[in-house]
């Protein structure tokens, strides 16, 4: 559903430091499925992250989502397609400091203008859903990593979008919140949500919610495995 | 066009937050910013309305007023006077006037003893000005004695007390009937204080100034336009002191101003960072903070100009009128006919919040447009 053709991104182009951290990727991520990007550090997976949901754009090559090609929208367009379609969950959670969990989780629906009342309902909803009802009205900064992380996938799935994001996202926790965290992302590509992340974590890369690891080394693409599900 | 409401409801929402959120930064900018408004708005109301009441004052009054002097000073207009002018072309109307000052040892104050052209008061009775409703506690009715420059003491009934309108003039007049004003001053016979002439022609007055000195060598006619002239240039000329003394105020404001909204914080810089990679537009960001300028600076000019109001017109403008003697000279004390112009309103307005939310503007620019993936690498 999300196909990338021969991309590659240059930081600094023309410069002394000019840096090539993606060089020619192809790949086809599977819908309803939990993919993997890993690799060492500084291998490209943010980098290719950042392209794969449409926060950057390649240097060159094209981006296909749902067979369309958006690698040359307009930036209003881009921002419009990555709200709809694309949650992000950050590595350092990203949360606003000084707003309450809720509050946090409805941010991405301010720019459709969705009624306000509505938007507190589905936070609700996900907020429920996560076992995290009793913290709704906390500030950000008193909750725990885990609690963190899951406001942060409240506020990834608000807009209900098709497919998830994540960078790293067990760097911060520990193995129990890390396997908890696992959990939740199987259950979500089970209804149906394309999830995509990094991470160089053996936990994640080995865990059998995994179906499909892409391993980069250098800024290329070196192996892909399916592991777990048989694909239809 | 729902949506579009609905998501400026959103972002008003979450920049009045984030004022609650940075209260220090917030509150801080909002007092200096009121403060500012506050000294503008005073001044400006109060020259509105002094300058108003001016020209309201010498509406009523006559085109020519003629004195007579004597080595120079101003002196009684003798009987024969006014049937020696005669006959002058463009004249409406001569009338002698009787009016004089009268010091209140009781209450070491000033009236004016004048009696009244326009009107028939009885003889023992008074009608008088609010400063004296006020400082003598008097009231329709009530009798009041003042003891006349020979000695002895005469009584009056108020017979009314004049409105409030337009104190400038009336503060501290009292009228009264003719005779009782020879009689209390023991004004000679025949005499009058000086000659009101009115004129229909504005282009006559000239004219009939130059003829009533031909007819009278030893008098002086005051032109109305004259009167008008001089207090214009003493308002301007007071006014224009403030303002420079407010420039000043201003400039330090804009530059204070300038450095709190323009420099974000890396912590605003990051919610910017995260608010984009969430999905929100360029837009959304600059409108976010569109709201931010526009809320401080409304709320600031709101609470600053109904200060300036309450302090103008119902505190005499207590704050600075040391600086502005030469009005409090002209006149000891009185209180201003409260009155709004829309005009200064909206000037005001303009060079308050405008600036101060374009000032919010510029920076956020950068900030808005910055690649959202920058976020995934803090
Ligand atoms: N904005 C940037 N400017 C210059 N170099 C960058 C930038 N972002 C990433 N890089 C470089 O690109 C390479 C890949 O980075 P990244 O995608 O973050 O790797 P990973 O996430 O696998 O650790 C790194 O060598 C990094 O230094
Ligand atoms: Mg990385």
């Amino acid at each position: 559903m999300l196909e990338l053709a021969n991309i590659r991104k240059v930081f600094n182009q023309g410069q002394h430091n000019e840096y090539w951290a993606l060089k020619g990727i192809d790949l086809d991520i599977p819908p309803a499925r939990v993919s993997v990007l890993k690799g060492p550090s500084g291998s490209g997976k943010t980098t290719l992250l950042t392209i794969l949901g449409c926060l950057a754009r390649p240097t060159e090559g094209r981006v296909r989502l749902n067979g369309e090609d958006i690698s040359g929208l307009p930036e209003r367009f881009l921002t419009e397609i990555r709200r709809r379609t694309f949650g992000f969950i950050f590595q350092q959670f990203n949360l606003i400091r000084g707003l309450s969990a809720i509050e946090n989780i409805i941010l991405p629906g301010y720019p459709g203008g969705t009624p306000r009342a509505q938007l507190l309902a589905r936070a609700e909803t996900l907020l429920a859903d996560l076992q995290l009802a009793h913290r709704r009205d906390a500030k950000v900064e008193w909750l725990s990593g885990g609690e963190q992380q899951r406001v942060a996938i409240c506020r990834a799935l608000l807009n209900d979008p098709q497919i998830l994001v994540a960078d790293e996202p067990t760097a911060n926790l520990d193995s129990k919140l890390s396997t908890e965290f696992l959990a939740i992302l199987r259950r979500l590509a089970e209804a149906g949500r394309t999830v995509i992340l990094t991470s160089h974590d053996p936990l994640v890369v080995e865990s059998e919610v995994v179906d499909r690891v892409y391993s980069l080394r250098d800024g290329q693409l070196v192996e892909v495995v399916d592991t777990r599900r048989a694909w239809p | 066009m729902k949506p579009w409401i609905e998501r400026q409801r959103h972002l008003i929402d979450f920049t009045a937050q984030s004022l609650a959120r940075r209260k220090g930064k917030s509150l801080g900018l909002l007092v200096v910013y009121t403060l500012l408004v506050f000294v503008l708005a005073s001044v400006a109301l109060y020259t509105h309305a002094l300058r108003n009441e001016a020209t309201r004052v010498l509406a009523g009054t006559p085109e020519i007023v003629l004195q007579r002097l004597i080595a120079g000073r101003h002196d009684l207009v003798p009987p024969g006077y006014i049937e020696k002018i005669g006959r002058i072309r463009g004249v409406q109307k001569i009338e002698g006037r009787l009016w004089g000052y009268y010091y209140d040892s009781v209450l070491k104050a000033n009236y004016t003893f004048m009696v009244a052209t326009d009107r028939e008061i009885a003889p023992g009775e008074i009608v008088v000005g609010p400063a004296l409703e006020r400082t003598r506690e008097l009231s329709a009715g009530n009798g009041v004695s003042f003891r006349a420059y020979t000695g002895e003491l005469h009584t009056f009934i108020v017979a009314e007390v004049l409105a409030h309108e337009s104190e400038l003039v009336s503060a501290d007049l009292v009228l009264m009937n003719a005779a009782d004003f020879r009689r209390f001053f023991a004004y000679p016979a025949g005499h009058h204080t000086d000659i009101a002439l009115w004129v229909a022609n504005p282009l006559e007055v000239r004219n009939v100034g130059v003829k009533l000195l031909d007819a009278l060598p030893d008098s002086r006619p005051i032109l109305r336009e004259e009167v008008l002239r001089t207090y214009a240039s003493i308002f301007d000329w007071r006014e224009g002191m403030m303002l420079a003394l407010l420039s000043a105020a201003i400039l330090a404001f804009g530059i204070f101003a300038w450095e709190k909204a323009a420099g974000l914080s890396a912590e605003e810089k990051r919610e910017i960072g995260i608010l984009k990679a969430i999905g929100w537009e360029t837009g959304d960001v600059i409108a976010m903070k569109f709201w931010e300028g526009f809320l401080v600076s409304l709320l600031a000019f709101l609470v600053g100009y109904v200060a300036a109001y309450v302090h103008v017109f119902h505190f005499e403008f207590a704050l600075f009128a040391p600086v502005l003697k030469g009005w409090a000279v002209l006149y000891p004390s009185f209180a201003l006919t409260p009155q709004i112009d829309g005009l200064q309103v909206a000037t005001l307005f303009v060079f308050t919040v405008l600036p101060y939310t374009a000032a919010t503007l510029v920076p956020i620019w950068r900030a808005a447009t910055t690649d959202p993936d920058t976020v995934m690498r803090s």
